[in-house]
C-alpha cells in the first residue's frame, strides 16, 4: 500500500462504523417497541401509537402512558448509563473484568437508602432514590480520595480497585447490620437488590435524567484521552495528555452514570461488566466508537431482558436483574471460553 | 541547544538516583546514553521527556522550562518512546500510528488531511505501509518496534527520545531499528536521544556518546573519544580491549572479564 492508499481505507472503516452505529440504534428502537407493547397486558402497536399521540383515557392509554413508557425510558437510560460506565471503567483500569461497581457506587447507594429509611424516616421511592444517588456519589468520591493516597499525581487503577473493594466491603457490612433492625428497610433493600425498572414513575425518569446526560457528555469528552491512556501512562503523557485530569473526568462520568442507574434500578452492574465485551468486536479498540456502541447495546440488552422477564413467568414477572443474571452469566462464561479475554 | 538538563536532581520519592546533572543536546545530532544497569540513564531520559518531574534543577526545551510549556505543546516538539510500551490487543498498526496524531487533535476536530498525510508518511518511512492493517500482536518484535517508532514519527516532532528501542530484539532486528533511526536523522533531520545497552551498536550509530555511572556523567563526546579501555574500566568495571570496527571504523569493544567479580 502506498502513501495515498491509506485514505480510502480509513474512509471505508468510518463508513462501516457508522453502519454498525445505525444498526445498533435500530435494535434499540425495536427493543423500545417491544417494551411498550409486550407485557402482562399486550397492547397492539396501533393502540400504543394512539396512546402516545392522541390519548383518550382508555385502559390501554393508561397502561402505556403511566407504566410502560416510564419503564421503557428508565430501561434505555439505565442501559445507556451502565454500558458506557462499564466501557469507561474497563478502559481506565485496563482490566477486562472491571465493572462500575468497583468504585463502590452499588454499596454506597444501598447503604444510603437503608440508612435513610431507618435513621431519617424516608418513606417514598423518590426520596430513597435521592439518598441512593447521594450515597453512590459520596462512596465514589471516598474511593477516589483513598485511591489518591497511594498514587503519584492521581489515583492509579490498582489503588482505586483496592480502595473500592475496601469501601464496598465496609458499606456492605453496615447495610447488612442495619437491615436486620428494620423490616421496612429490609423489604426495600431486598427489592432494590434484585434490580428492576418496573413501578418507577415518570418522576424517577426525570430525577435521574440530568445525571445520565451529564455523565454521557463527560464520557464522550473522555474518549480521545482514554485512547491515549490505553497505550500506557508514559506514552499518553508523551502524546500530551493530562493524565490526572483524564482520570478525574472518567471517574466522574462513571460515578454519575452508574450512580444514577444503580440508585434508580438497583444493582444491575452486571450490564457494565458484560456489555463492553459485546461491543469491542464491533468497535475495535477506539473508545470514540466503543463508548457509544456499549451504551446502545446496554440499552437494547436491558430492555430485552426486561421484556423477557415480563412474559416468562405469567401471571407474575421476573425482575430484570434476575433475568440478566440468569441469561448473562452463562453467556459470559461462553464468551470467555470461546475467545480468551482481551488484554486491554 | 534544543534540550538541556541543568543541575537536575531525579528520583522516586526518597530514593535519589541522579543529583546535580548537566547535559545539553545539540540540534540535529544522535546522542546515545550508555552505562551499567541502574546508573540512571532511563531516569534521565524520562526527565528530558517530562515524564518525570525533577526534584531539583530544571529541564529546558528550546531555552524554556519544559514544565512551564503546556504538555500538548511539548508533544508537538518532542516525542518520547518509553521502554517496552504495550498496546491493547487487536490494535492495528494503522490505528497505533494514527494515535500519534493525538496532540494535533481536539475533541471537536478528530481527523484532518494533515493527520492523514502524517500517518501515511510515517508508515512509508518505517516500511510498514503493507502491514498497516495487521494487528500489532501478530507482528515480529522488530516490526512492532518499528510500528511504535512510526507512531512517534506521526506525532511530527523533530526531537525524539527513545528508551532502549532495541530491547528484546535479536541482532538483525536491532540493526534494522538503528538503521531506521539513522535514516530519520540523516534524511529527515531529526534530533535523537536514545538509551542503548549494546556498546558496539551505540558507537556505530551515535554522533555523541554520554557515559553515565551512579547518576553522574563520566564522559561525553564522539564515540572514539568516549569508548576507551580506561572508561570501560571506570564505568562498567569491565576489562576489555577496544579495537577499530573493521566495517565502520568506530570503536569495537572486546570484553576480557569483569574487574570486581572476576
Amino acid at each position: 500500500m502506498s502513501a495515498t492508499a491509506v485514505a480510502p481505507r480509513l474512509l471505508g472503516v468510518r463508513r462501516r462504523r457508522l453502519g454498525v452505529l445505525l444498526a445498533l440504534l435500530a435494535s434499540v428502537a425495536v427493543a423500545v417497541v417491544l417494551s411498550v407493547t409486550i407485557g402482562s397486558k399486550s397492547v397492539p402497536l396501533a393502540d400504543a401509537w394512539h396512546a402516545l399521540t392522541a390519548p383518550t383515557g382508555s385502559e390501554n392509554d393508561l397502561v402505556i402512558r403511566s407504566l410502560r413508557l416510564p419503564r421503557t425510558a428508565l430501561g434505555v437510560l439505565a442501559g445507556l448509563a451502565l454500558g458506557v460506565a462499564g466501557a469507561l471503567m474497563q478502559g481506565h483500569t485496563r482490566n477486562p473484568l472491571a465493572d462500575p461497581g468497583l468504585l463502590g457506587v452499588t454499596q454506597g447507594a444501598a447503604f444510603a437508602m437503608v440508612a435513610s429509611i431507618i435513621l431519617l424516616g424516608a418513606s417514598t421511592l423518590l426520596t430513597y432514590i435521592w439518598y441512593g444517588l447521594a450515597g453512590a456519589l459520596v462512596a465514589s468520591v471516598a474511593v477516589f480520595a483513598l485511591g489518591m493516597v497511594g498514587g503519584r499525581g492521581g489515583p492509579t487503577p490498582v489503588t482505586l480497585a483496592l480502595a473500592g473493594t475496601a469501601v464496598s466491603a465496609l458499606l456492605y457490612a453496615l447495610t447488612s447490620a442495619l437491615v436486620l433492625l428494620d423490616e421496612q428497610a429490609m423489604d426495600v433493600f431486598r427489592f432494590w437488590q434484585a434490580g428492576s425498572i418496573a413501578s418507577r414513575g415518570a418522576d424517577v425518569v426525570w430525577q435521574v435524567l440530568p445525571f445520565v446526560v451529564a455523565g454521557l457528555v463527560l464520557a464522550l469528552v473522555n474518549a480521545p484521552g482514554l485512547n491515549a491512556l490505553s497505550l500506557g501512562e508514559d506514552v499518553a503523557r508523551s502524546l500530551g495528555q493530562n493524565i490526572p485530569l483524564t482520570r478525574t473526568i472518567g471517574i466522574a462520568a462513571v460515578t454519575l452514570l452508574s450512580g444514577a442507574a444503580v440508585a434508580a434500578c438497583g444493582s444491575l452492574a452486571f450490564v457494565g461488566l458484560i456489555v463492553p465485551h459485546l461491543a469491542r468486536p464491533l468497535s475495535g479498540t477506539d473508545h470514540r466508537w466503543l463508548l457509544p456502541y456499549s451504551g446502545l447495546i446496554g440499552a437494547a440488552l436491558l430492555l430485552t431482558a426486561d421484556v423477557i422477564g415480563r412474559v416468562v413467568a405469567p401471571p407474575g414477572e421476573l425482575e430484570v436483574g434476575v433475568v440478566l443474571a440468569l441469561l448473562g452469566a452463562p453467556f459470559f462464561v461462553f464468551l470467555v471460553r470461546r475467545r480468551k479475554p482481551v488484554r486491554l | 541547544m534544543r534540550l538541556q538538563a541543568a543541575g537536575v536532581k531525579l528520583g522516586y520519592g526518597d530514593r535519589v538516583i541522579v543529583d546535580g546533572l548537566d547535559l545539553g543536546i545539540e540540534a540535529g545530532t544522535v546522542t546515545t546514553i550508555i552505562g551499567p544497569n541502574g546508573c540512571g540513564k532511563s531516569t534521565l531520559l524520562r526527565a528530558l521527556g517530562r515524564l518525570l518531574k525533577p526534584q531539583g534543577g530544571e529541564v529546558l526545551l528550546d531555552g524554556k522550562r519544559i514544565d512551564r510549556i503546556p504538555t500538548r505543546e511539548v508533544a508537538k516538539i518532542l516525542g518520547v518512546l518509553p521502554q517496552a510500551p504495550s498496546a491493547p490487543e487487536g490494535l492495528t498498526v494503522a490505528d497505533l500510528v494514527a494515535r500519534g496524531r493525538h496532540p494535533h487533535q481536539t475533541w471537536y476536530r478528530q481527523w484532518s488531511s494533515d493527520d492523514e498525510g502524517a500517518v501515511a508518511a510515517a508508515l512509508d518511512m518505517t516500511g510498514l505501509a503493507d502491514l498497516a492493517e495487521r494487528p500489532l500482536d501478530e507482528l515480529s518484535g522488530g516490526q512492532r518496534q518499528r510500528a511504535w517508532i512510526s507512531m512517534a514519527l506521526a506525532q511530527g516532532t523533530d526531537l525524539l527520545l527513545l528508551d532502549e528501542p532495541t530491547t528484546f530484539l535479536d541482532l538483525a532486528h536491532q540493526v534494522e531499528v538503528l538503521e531506521l533511526v539513522r535514516h530519520l536523522h540523516q534524511e529527515a533531520g531529526r534530533t535523537v536521544v536514545m538509551v542503548l545497552h549494546d556498546l558496539n551498536l551505540a558507537a556505530r550509530y551515535a554522533d555523541r556518546l554520554v557515559a553515565m555511572r551512579s547518576g553522574r556523567v563520566i564522559a561525553s563526546g564522539a564515540p572514539h573519544e568516549v569508548l576507551t579501555e580506561e572508561l570501560l574500566r571506570e564505568v562498567f568495571e569491565l576489562d576489555a580491549k577496544v579495537i577499530a570496527d573493521p566495517v565502520a571504523g568506530t570503536p569495537l569493544v572486546v570484553p576480557i572479564g569483569t574487574l570486581s567479580r572476576g
